[in-house]
């Protein structure tokens, strides 16, 4: 086990240099510096604002000091908020992000998990096919309509909940919240689903049934644990979709995370934060799909044998 | 039926049985059925919409403003006035486009990589497909992201950009089915007689494949549609004065209070498809895959 870990983790740096290397050489092939949209710059302000974030050295000189930077955990100081490093915006960011993607997993986990096992108790009933249409329906509204749209109905008609910001009016959480994790909800159904109705067909549950056990137990104690697998294993690809779930959201309900400081970089061509917290969120991907690898191989005794054998 | 017709055109490289089979299978799910009448429906208008929309893509009424669906403007107008079921079509056209395009980029890498690394096998298939398992870790959202901010916000970049994300899976599909054939006896057999290499991929290897890749495409495409929406909603995609349906979700947005018109029904155009899409994949899927399994 602690070998295939290290195995992991041995895969996972060469990644991560590469993303490193493609980011900064992508930023760098920007056609015009970062400073060319501003009007009017003296020369030699210029020149004393690329030597300020090394731009006067060779293109390799700057990519191996940038290494160095970000191996002490250092991305540099922004371009177009004077005075700011990334780090500290990316440390603005990261609890109201983490927050939000939180309660969208908690949205998403508990309303995907309950109709998927409904739905895998009883299959081909209504108590299958309503939730596995809606699945379908949440699935295919992406987020930045539903939330849109339920800011129109709750916050604007009913009146029932505020329609922007985090944290500022009691409330203010649940639209996004709803928003960014429906359409894991969605999937999470239908994943749970499918890993029930597998498990359920299995032999062992037809002796627990057998020995008089009840459905509830049948079900909680001795089905889900195997029949969440697959969700358990979606779980770290979910994790990079709420990622980049939080940009919309973040946008549409103002909420000052990560993911708006990225769209927002993006429009003002602020090279350095754009580099730093692509760097950042890749790392960040990489590490939750490793753990939830790592769990999902952990509930799996197949799997488990199989690594600890060879 | 004429869809018939044309899964029967391509039904010589394998049995024709396969193919009628599948096609009776599908014709018997509903929701797959709507779902291929309503592609069929929306290919149909986008290839007419210069001759059918109502009003011209560029034509504004300042005098107008924004005014709910009647009946001289069926979906109502926005606030220059322009016509929204001519906005919805041309919009259409371009994210269909998008869809189109960017899965035929993602299909012939995800083809030939995959179709490569099967069928010779040992080392090279390693390496390819080591190469797959690290793209698949990399956050490609972010990455088309910063490609569309560092060139330019471009449509032919952001079909490269999206084709280029979604090869990855064709190719691990293309690869599973490859190695599972080539070493059937009929590929012997075609060795035997002397063809080279290339034409047993070509003519024997490949058409053999093409069930899941279908499958596959029609999944494709519409999760193509939505990166795209996704990104033009937030602006990073497509550019005024073309228009997609992200875009035009983007701005209803801005005055959905005023005018939810102008949201709702770019909405439903968008969520239509790709609801259609995905019942027409999961209908395919269940017709001429039957191994994988439905989850």
């Amino acid at each position: 086990m602690l070998k295939f870990l290290l195995s992991r983790i041995a895969q996972a740096v060469p990644v991560l240099l590469v993303v490193v290397t493609a980011t900064f050489f992508i930023v760098h092939a920007a056609p015009g510096g970062p400073f060319s949209a501003d009007k009017a710059v003296p020369p030699e302000v210029i020149e004393a604002l690329e030597a300020q974030y090394k731009l006067d050295q060779p293109v390799w000189r700057q990519y191996i000091s940038y290494l160095g930077d970000i191996l002490s955990g250092d991305f540099g100081p922004s371009f177009k908020y004077p005075g700011r490093s990334v780090n500290e915006l990316i440390m603005a960011g990261i609890p109201i992000t983490a927050e939000l993607a939180f309660y969208a997993m908690l949205v998403a986990l508990g309303i995907g998990i309950l109709s998927g096992v409904g739905a895998a108790m009883r299959p081909n009933t209504l108590q299958d096919y309503a939730p596995m249409t809606l699945a379908m329906i949440g699935i295919c509204m992406p987020s930045f309509l539903l939330g849109p749209l339920l800011v129109l109905v709750f916050g604007i008609e009913l009146e029932m909940v505020p329609v922007s910001g985090w944290g500022d009016i009691p409330g203010d959480k649940i639209l996004p919240s709803i928003t960014l994790g429906t359409g894991y909800a969605a999937y999470i159904a239908r994943l749970s689903r499918g890993g029930m109705l597998e498990i359920l067909s299995q032999d062992f549950i037809r002796t627990a049934r057998a020995k008089g056990l009840s459905e509830s137990t049948v079900i909680i104690k001795h089905a889900l644990k195997g029949g969440l697998i697959p969700v358990i294993a979606f779980l770290g690809p979910a994790f990079a979709g709420l990622l980049a779930g939080s940009f919309v959201v973040e946008t549409i309900f103002q909420i000052p995370g990560i993911g708006r400081f990225y769209v927002q970089a993006a429009f003002n061509r602020d090279y350095t934060l754009i580099l730093g917290m692509t760097i950042f969120l890749s790392t960040l991907i990489i590490i939750f799909n490793l753990i939830s690898d790592l769990i999902s191989i952990w509930l799996n005794p197949k799997l488990r044998d199989e690594i600890s054998n060879g | 039926m004429h869809e018939g017709n044309i899964q029967s055109s391509e039904t010589e490289p394998v049995s024709s049985s396969l193919w009628r089979d599948a096609w009776i299978k599908l014709s018997k799910n509903r929701l797959a059925i709507f779902g291929l009448f309503i592609l069929l429906t929306l290919i149909l208008v986008s290839l007419l919409t210069p001759i059918i929309a109502p009003y011209g893509y560029e034509e504004q009424n300042l005098a107008l403003g924004a005014t709910a669906p009647s009946s001289t403007h069926l979906l109502g107008t926005d606030i220059f006035g322009r016509d929204m079921l001519t906005r919805i079509m041309y919009g259409g056209r371009v994210s269909l486009m998008v869809g189109f395009v960017a899965t035929s980029v993602a299909l012939v890498i995800g083809i030939t990589w995959g179709a490569i690394a099967g069928f010779f096998g040992g080392r090279l298939d390693a390496i390819m497909m080591r190469i797959v398992d690290a793209l698949y870790a990399l956050p490609f959202m972010i990455f088309i992201i910063l490609l569309m901010v560092v060139f330019g916000r471009n449509i032919y970049l952001l079909f490269l950009a999206i084709g280029a994300v979604e090869w990855l899976t064709m190719a691990r599909i293309v690869r599973s089915q490859v190695m599972s054939i080539r070493n059937q006896e009929f590929i012997e057999a075609a060795y035997s007689i002397g063809l080279s290499r290339w034409l047993i991929i070509k003519k024997h290897i490949i058409p053999n494949t093409i069930g899941p890749v279908i499958v596959y495409t029609t999944l494709t495409i519409p999760s193509v549609m939505l990166l795209e929406a996704f990104l033009s909603f937030l602006g990073l995609g497509i550019q005024p004065p073309q228009s997609s349906w992200g875009l035009l979700i983007n701005y209803g947005v801005e005055t959905m209070e005023e005018y939810p018109w102008l949201l709702i029904f770019p909405g439903i155009a968008l969520s239509l498809t790709l609801f259609a899409l995905n019942f027409l994949g999961d209908g395919l899927r269940d017709a001429l895959d039957p191994r994988a399994s439905k989850d």
